[in-house]
């Protein structure tokens, strides 16, 4: 148990980023939406803690599918 | 585009007594609502100022007419003050928290800011009536009180004191707008004083119409009586404190209007004897006309009602396409559908309005929207009349679509479009293909039809409801419009390889299929059942799957998997010929259906329509001329394998006295994570279901061997071989043994001391004890035997009754709540609204379950289909 661990590397957390502006901007355009209609996650997820998003950011989440091998998932800090 | 506007904010608050009257059009004075000439009375409980509930007449008010008046609340100025009973339980809440004399909150300042921060705004009042209650002198004047007690449903004492309302008024007037913000109130939408009332509002005429009964009497709606009586005994208290009354009356009467208020309000109020109606009935007042299941709530604005549709019992229809409903005659001859007159459908329409008998047009609407119903008299004139622009309502007619459901809707498949054929009887008809999808059977089942009235909602249906776009369903990805039951039996009779027809023969079994070709004849001059199917089968179809039939006979290693066997286990279809193989439910059934299935991907639609038809058409035929049947002779073992079955089951018991045996002794061997007892339990269940399996792939060898020939097939087993019914567990149980009863997957161990029923000695664990038949259906149980299996058969009716009803409620709450998600055209998937994502791509995969074949892509077609060049 020696070293620093992190929750990311956990095989059941999925992979996740937090998004550049720009990306986040064209994700938007994608889907012409606006922030708050995606997803959300809460700003105490352990998860944003480590990837130390702030509230506004847009983390992608590459999970894992039965079906499709992966999916990509947003969602926003709030 | 839809206008759409959002809610900023509800508030919900007490009418002043200032905005009563503000709101209010007229004062009501009189009991009486109409006088000898019918006329409403001016200041009456029907004055006109109150809307109008009659044709014709004109509000006082507004100036319209009945329909465009929304109708205006009147007032009953009541001469002493009565309690709001439904607010009773507050008005003693604030009589506590608050000083009768100088109106603060009966307890110090620090105590006060303490509740307000201690409680949500919800609970403070309560909160602070407590802790006031026992105050016994005010903290901020020093005034002795005496705590305030609610006596059910108005009245309140202080010790033996009556409170009268007049009094309450006046302490609640006093406590101060601060102390009540600091409770949570908000003193602009609320005053603790307009709980007391003083002025109370009259619902507009268009709330409580009076109705004409057919001897010309007008009968008042519940609210008028109730109101009538308030504003009688308002009148006598009146009269009665102006005459100078001594008080006792004055008192008794003002207890009436506090009577007549309260159950004004609510009926049903605890304590309060409930009005009457002259005959007996209870009254149905405000609150029992908005609460329950028949409530305006649950009734009216939850559940709706339609127009343009029909109940009736559902039979089979085999002559009915898949896309038909039969509809009774005189169900198409009540209602209507409309048909829009344009330059060009004028001659359709005139043929409708000139007809005297069925299909004639029942209704003419004009431009102007004024409806005429088409008479002997007026016929002449209206075809006159008729013109582009006006809409002729005619009786239903073959083709028209039609939406078909039967309860409980449990999926998109529920409620199907079809369309009308009209035919003679009483009941709704439908193909028994159909049936799977709507889970309907016909032994007394209803189904309700909609008869769509827009073109709109016609072409809609047609386009995304009809049942042929509906053969897969998207749940499994297999068709569920699929032949059943004796259906599948037919077409298993018809395709196997010695069943061989006359040419008459065949002609009438094509012909009821709508061919008028024979096949090539055999050698023999006789044509084969096989050669009859394929002339159902397109030329260019190739399909290899393994039959119904082929996995009980590989079960039991009669045949192998690569299509040796007495009958090929494997069904083989060359250049829309069947070659080998029967066609069973693998191939036809619902759920799995490969050749249905396949069909529906290449042909599309129209063809498994016509197929579907013609071959139930075609089976049903094949019945009357074959039949089937089921006799006790035919479950006759022959003694080898009734000794067979001996052996198995006499080896098994032998084991199982074993480990009883082992048991007692304290020898047996206890499976980890199990005491003694239950691994007890698990060795003897597992060892007597392994023997019951035993038996039954012994049976199933034994029929599949001595049953598979042209006479014995008859004998029914051929349901059971082509899986359209039964199972070889049901022969197990009827010739061989019927096995081990069951109740929650346990041997039965609950009854007497020690002993399920006294047939047996205390403390028997051995296999009869605990409800193990050896014996089989066709010998027929023991009592003790029986008695067992009517355990676990009461077990299962219960659990069927309780499971539904709890899975039901569960799938209910699902789908409310996942309804409004769709998937969107960019393959999110998103609230209704638009602006909730859920899902970024539908399923992750963004793939139509409908589309698939089981949850894969069906690549065989594909393939087929650029093969056959049709897609490149």
């Amino acid at each position: 148990m020696a070293g620093k661990r992190s929750i990311l590397d956990h095989v059941l957390v999925p992979k996740c980023r937090i998004l550049k502006e720009d990306e986040v901007e064209e994700l938007l355009k994608k889907y012409g939406v606006s922030k708050d209609s995606l997803p959300k996650i809460l700003a105490d997820d352990p998860v944003v803690k480590e990837l130390g998003a702030k509230k506004g950011d847009v983390i992608e989440f590459v999970r894992n599918s039965p079906i499709s091998g992966k999916a990509l998932y947003y969602r926003v800090v709030v | 585009m839809v206008a759409r506007k959002t809610i900023g904010m509800i508030k919900f608050g007490i009418l002043s007594p200032e905005m009563i009257r503000k709101m209010s059009t007229v004062e009501v004075k009189v009991a009486e609502t109409y006088d000898e000439d019918g006329f409403p009375i001016e200041g009456g409980l029907m004055d006109p100022h109150m809307g109008v509930a009659d044709p014709g007449l004109r509000c006082k008010t507004c100036g319209q007419k009945m329909n465009r008046c929304p109708g205006h609340f009147g007032r009953i100025e009541l001469v002493r003050p009565v309690v709001h009973s439904e607010y009773a339980r507050y008005i003693e809440y604030f009589l506590n928290a608050f000083c009768p004399k100088c109106g603060r909150p009966l307890v110090s300042d620090q105590e006060f800011t303490e509740i307000v921060s201690s409680h949500p705004k919800k609970k403070r009042l309560k909160a602070l009536a407590k802790k006031g209650a026992s105050v016994k002198k005010c903290p901020h004047c020093g005034f002795e009180r005496t705590p305030v007690r609610l006596d059910k449903p108005t009245n309140f004492f202080e010790g033996d004191r009556r409170v009268w309302p007049t009094e309450i008024r006046e302490r609640l007037e006093k406590i101060p707008d601060a102390d009540l913000e600091r409770l949570g109130f908000d003193p602009k939408n609320f005053r603790p004083e307009w709980l007391v009332l003083t002025v109370l509002p009259v619902p507009p005429v268009t709330v409580r119409p009076s109705i004409v009964l057919e001897t010309g009497e007008r009968a008042e709606d519940d609210l008028t009586h109730k109101l009538a009586d308030i504003v009688r005994i308002n009148q006598r208290l009146k009269e009665n404190i102006d005459a100078g009354a001594p008080q006792l009356i004055i008192e008794d009467l003002w207890d009436l209007l506090q009577y007549h208020v309260t159950t004004y309000f609510n009926n049903e109020t605890p304590g309060a004897p409930p009005a009457r109606h002259r005959s007996g009935r209870i009254l149905k007042t405000v609150i029992q006309r908005l609460k329950g299941k028949e409530g305006r709530f649950r009734y009216n604005l939850s559940g709706k009602r339609v127009n343009f549709a029909g109940r009736a019992v559902i039979s089979p229809d085999p002559m009915l396409d898949i896309d038909e409903v039969g509809v009774p005659e005189w169900m198409a001859r009540i209602v209507t559908v409309p048909l829009h007159v344009t330059e060009w459908n004028m001659d359709e329409a005139r043929k409708y309005l000139e007809a005297k008998d069925y299909p004639r047009a029942l209704y003419v609407v004009r431009p102007d929207g004024t409806r005429k119903r088409v008479t002997d008299t007026n016929r002449e004139e209206l075809l006159e009349e008729l013109a582009p622009g006006y809409v002729i309502e005619r009786q239903v007619i073959d083709g028209d679509i039609v939406l078909f459901n039967r309860q409980p809707s449990l999926h998109r498949m529920s409620m199907m479009a079809l369309k009308v054929r009209v035919l003679p009887g009483r009941t709704l008809r439908i193909q028994p293909a159909v049936c799977p999808p709507y889970n309907a059977d016909f032994d007394g089942d209803e189904m309700n039809i909609h008869f769509l009235q827009t073109k709109e909602a016609q072409v809609e249906a047609r386009e995304l409801m009809l049942t042929t776009k509906h053969v897969i369903s998207p749940r499994y990805g297999g068709p569920i419009i699929g032949l059943t039951k004796d259906y599948i039996t037919a077409l298993f009779l018809l395709t196997l390889p010695w069943t061989k027809f006359t040419k008459e023969q065949a002609m009438d079994l094509l012909y009821a299929a709508g061919i008028t070709e024979l096949p090539e004849p055999d050698e023999d001059g006789m044509i084969s059942g096989r050669a009859i199917f394929s002339m159902l089968l397109p030329d260019d179809l190739n399909m290899k799957f393994p039959s119904t039939l082929g996995k009980h006979l590989v079960a039991v290693g009669l045949a192998d998997k690569k299509g040796n066997g007495p009958i090929s286990p494997i069904t083989v279809i060359e250049n829309g010929k069947l070659i080998r193989g029967v066609i069973d439910k693998a191939a036809v059934g619902t759920g799995k259906g490969r050749l249905l299935d396949y069909m529906y991907r290449r042909y599309g639609e129209e063809f498994t329509k016509e197929f579907t038809t013609r071959v139930s058409r075609m089976a049903n035929r094949l019945l009357y001329m074959f039949g089937f049947t089921n006799s006790y002779h035919s479950l006759k073992t022959p003694e080898e394998i009734d000794r067979k079955i001996d052996e198995i089951v006499d080896r098994a018991l032998k084991k199982v006295y074993e480990y009883v045996d082992q048991y007692n002794k304290g020898k047996l061997e206890p499976i980890p994570g199990r005491d003694v007892e239950e691994s007890l339990e698990i060795y003897i269940m597992v060892t007597l279901s392994q023997a019951e399996k035993e038996v039954q792939t012994l049976l199933q060898r034994h029929l599949l061997e001595t049953k598979l020939d042209p006479v014995h097939i008859l004998d029914n087993f051929a349901q059971i071989f082509s899986g359209a019914r039964g199972s070889f567990a049901n022969i197990k149980n009827l010739m061989g043994v019927q096995g081990q009863a069951a109740v929650r997957e346990k041997r039965p161990h609950r009854g007497l001391y020690q002993r399920v029923i006294s047939h047996f000695k205390r403390g028997d664990l051995g296999p009869f004890a605990r409800g193990f038949a050896r014996r089989n259906l066709r010998d027929g149980l023991t009592m003790d035997e029986l008695f067992f299996w009517g355990m676990g058969g009461r077990m299962g009716e219960v659990d069927k009754g309780v499971s539904t009803q709890i899975t039901g409620y569960y799938y209910r709450r699902l789908s409310n709540a996942m309804m409004d998600l769709l998937a969107f055209p960019d393959g999110t998937v998103r609230e209704v609204t638009r602006d909730t994502i859920v899902q970024f791509t539908f399923g992750d995969d963004g793939l139509n379950p409908q589309k698939l074949r089981h949850g894969e892509v069906p690549l065989d077609v594909l393939y087929d289909e650029i093969k056959a060049g049709e897609k490149k």
